[in-house]
């Protein structure tokens, strides 16, 4: 079976910093996979860099749609899309140029084309849409599955009507899946801060993902907050066949949720396997608590 | 109630005033005689009045705050007046019908100078509209919508009359087609260019250069992106202004013809049917605006606003969506510009200066940004105000301005702020 996110020895320098340091990671179909590491070790910058935020410095992104074919959405050499300016040329042509102008026929795809690729992420502060009502915000998720435009809009017409109240219903439907569906009308800004993560969840899934990304979904949540969280995780892989990759510092919660943890430290990664084997891995414990002053 | 501390401090603000107020309140030169007038008993005026009225001002102060914590509390009483129109069927509707009423009365009761103040409120509505949708949905700072309605105007002034190189390549155009068909057929594009035809051409053309704009500030925002519209704005009109052939410079472009509305009408007389169009073309740009605000492209619009990150990863093209803001927004400017051209019948580039991109941006933000019914009020009273203030003669401006900034402490979302719309058909399903 093919990996449906394949990164290979991505790199990612800022100046003379190297925040990521060739790591390889593969997830698979259905896989709950956690990204740990301490402060600082390059784990969001990871996520910024496979949603095309950040452009690598080295290495290759690749992600495989189960219904589509293997596609590389991020890496040094642009060659995804087909530069606006260059689309009138023949596909055999821009072929046979690749080679010698790869940056400028190509660009590497926007965070926007990676999320209609079916990957969609949460940020670790959150970030929705806080003048916006809660249903709206979900709605947004939805804007790249659907096409209306501006003469849609002002006609109004039974197509876009339609697509509209399909919208409405499936993000109320989304909603009612994460618990939210009693605050649809509430604004974002003034919905409780456990809400407020879960509402990034329900507008991520809006965008009908393969793999969501989860950045430390838990930070800042009660425990019985935390459990909830565990149940919905489960609900949407178990239901919906969407892998899930997350970040996250409590080890109470990586540990009982995810099948593969991968562990990063200074952008590298040291380890790699199941929440038991990394548990005891020696590596690891060194790079969250310290070297021994004796062996010094 | 009157602590030490009060006194003091009022002490201080008329000591302050007094100080501010010197090389004018106090001193007068006398041109006639080279003298010096020291008018003292000015200062004590100035001194007991900003005295008392620094009371009041800290008392407007302590209000507003207890006002805004009981707001908090209650968020219903934000938008009573809303909620009471809603709620209360016989009362919206009889307000409509007044409104309407009074808006077709208008111009028959208070006569062509009248109309033609109403005509130019009007066209600032729709001006305000159109900025809405760039600074009060997208939340681009357009500093210079001035010359989307400059290119409007002068679209329809220069296909009209025919002038300048425009005219001039036009009329050699429709020699060579001619020629070239053997008819007599293309003269008509050499002739002055109707009303109709300009009206959607000039919306499209002002589009176009809302599009030109757009693409190299993409990356801009805020402060940024204000002060390249801005740059734009006066490159413009600096075109206008000397661009002689094209233009004719700072003189203008004269005679506008006004638009055939079927019947021969003298210039006075076309003034309630160009009125009665200003009002239509406000109910569409209402409703146009409306749609698009809970349409999928306004949401986007909207999401663009509030943070352009998590709006690109949730899968929104920022591009497209910012150029088609700023291509809708001026497209309504193109419009209004063609109104001023016909309702003026004389256009130039001292029209266009920044203190109209300003006045409109005022009129955006103190009506409420992204609220209809809060941009068409402030429009109207931006618009209205300075002309019903010339009895106050040389303070008028300066009312304006007091106005204004009283508004911005006291109420800084703005007349009516935008109440996010709700969706029905939820409610529907819940039961």
């Amino acid at each position: 079976m093919k990996p449906i996110l394949d990164v290979k020895n991505l790199t990612k320098d800022f100046g003379g910093l190297r925040a990521i340091d060739s790591l390889d990671i593969k997830i698979f179909r259905g896989e709950i996979v956690a990204l740990i590491g301490p402060n600082g070790a390059g784990k969001t910058t990871f996520f910024n860099c496979i949603t095309g935020i950040y452009k690598p410095t080295n290495g290759e992104v690749a992600i495989t749609h189960p219904k589509r074919d293997t596609e590389i959405i991020n890496d040094l050499v642009p060659n995804v899309v087909v530069n606006p300016l260059f689309r009138f040329l023949p596909e055999s042509v821009l072929k046979s140029l690749k080679k010698y102008f790869p940056q400028l026929l190509f660009r590497s795809l926007k965070p926007n084309e990676i999320t209609e690729r079916g990957m969609a992420r949460t940020f670790q502060n959150i970030r929705l849409f806080k003048n916006m009502t809660v249903l709206e915000n979900v709605m947004i998720g939805r804007h790249c599955r659907t096409n209306a435009g501006i003469p849609g809009a002002v006609i109004r017409g039974p197509g876009t009507r339609k697509e509209e109240k399909e919208v409405i219903e499936e993000c109320y439907r989304l909603l009612k899946k994460t618990g939210l569906d009693h605050l649809s009308d509430e604004l974002a800004k003034n919905l409780p801060y456990g809400d407020q993560r879960r509402l990034e969840i329900a507008r991520a899934l809006a965008t009908e993902p393969f793999l969501l990304l989860l950045d430390e979904p838990a930070a800042g949540m009660n425990p019985q907050e935390t459990k909830d969280l565990v149940d919905l995780i489960y609900k949407i892989r178990d239901e919906d066949q969407i892998s899930i990759l997350l970040i996250e510092h409590d080890m109470k919660l990586v540990m009982e949720l995810s099948e593969r943890i991968y562990v990063v430290d200074y952008g590298k990664g040291i380890a790699t396997g199941t929440p038991e084997e990394i548990r005891d891995n020696p590596v690891v414990i060194k790079a969250y608590l310290g070297e021994d002053i004796e062996d010094a | 109630m009157l602590t030490f501390e009060e006194i003091k401090k009022s002490f201080l603000v008329s000591l302050w005033f007094i100080f501010l107020t010197f090389p004018i309140m106090v001193i007068r030169v006398n041109s006639n005689e080279n003298t010096i007038d020291w008018r003292w008993e000015n200062i004590a005026i100035v001194g007991i009045a900003s005295f008392v009225l620094s009371f009041f001002w800290r008392d407007f102060f302590r209000r507003k705050k207890l006002g805004q914590k009981k707001l908090s509390k209650d968020k219903q009483k934000s938008s009573a007046l809303i909620e009471l129109l809603n709620s209360k069927k016989e009362i919206k509707y009889g307000l409509l019908g007044a409104i309407i009423t009074f808006a077709i009365a208008y111009p028959f009761v208070l006569g062509p100078y009248q109309t033609n103040i109403m005509i130019s409120a009007l066209i600032f509505v729709v001006l305000g509209l159109g900025l809405n949708i760039v600074v009060g949905l997208a939340g681009l700072l357009d500093l210079g919508y001035v010359a989307f309605y400059a290119v409007g105007a002068y679209t329809y002034a220069i296909l009209n009359t025919q002038s300048g190189i425009i005219g001039h390549g036009l009329l050699q155009l429709s020699l060579y087609l001619n020629d070239l068909f053997g008819t007599t057929f293309f003269e008509i594009i050499a002739q002055p260019w109707s009303f109709w035809i300009v009206l959607p051409l000039a919306m499209l053309i002002a589009g176009i250069c809302g599009l030109i704009l757009g693409f190299p500030v993409l990356r801009l925002r805020g402060d940024y992106l204000a002060i390249v519209t801005l740059g734009f704005g006066e490159i413009i009109r600096l075109v206008l202004e000397n661009w002689n052939e094209l233009s004719n410079g700072p003189s203008g472009i004269a005679k506008i013809a006004k638009p055939n509305f079927g019947v021969s009408l003298n210039s006075i007389e076309s003034i309630p049917f160009i009125y009665f169009l200003m009002i239509f073309l406000v109910l569409f740009t209402i409703f146009v605006v409306n749609r698009l605000q809970i349409s999928r492209i306004g949401r986007a619009w909207m999401a663009l606003r509030e943070d352009e990150i998590a709006c690109q990863a949730m899968g929104i093209d920022t591009t497209k969506t910012k150029l088609t803001a700023f291509a809708m927004g001026a497209s309504w400017a193109g419009m209004c510009g063609v109104m001023i051209a016909v309702k003026t019948s004389f256009i130039n580039p001292a029209s266009f200066t920044f203190m109209e991109s300003a006045i409109i941006l005022s009129i955006v933000v103190l009506g409420g940004m992204g609220s209809v019914i809060g941009v068409i009020i402030g429009a109207l009273i931006l618009s209205l105000l300075p002309e019903y203030l010339r009895a106050f003669d040389d303070y008028r401006m300066l009312v304006f301005g007091a106005t204004m900034v009283i508004m911005m402490i006291f109420r800084p979302q703005g007349i009516i702020s935008n109440v996010r719309s709700t969706y029905k058909i939820i409610r529907k399903q819940k039961i």
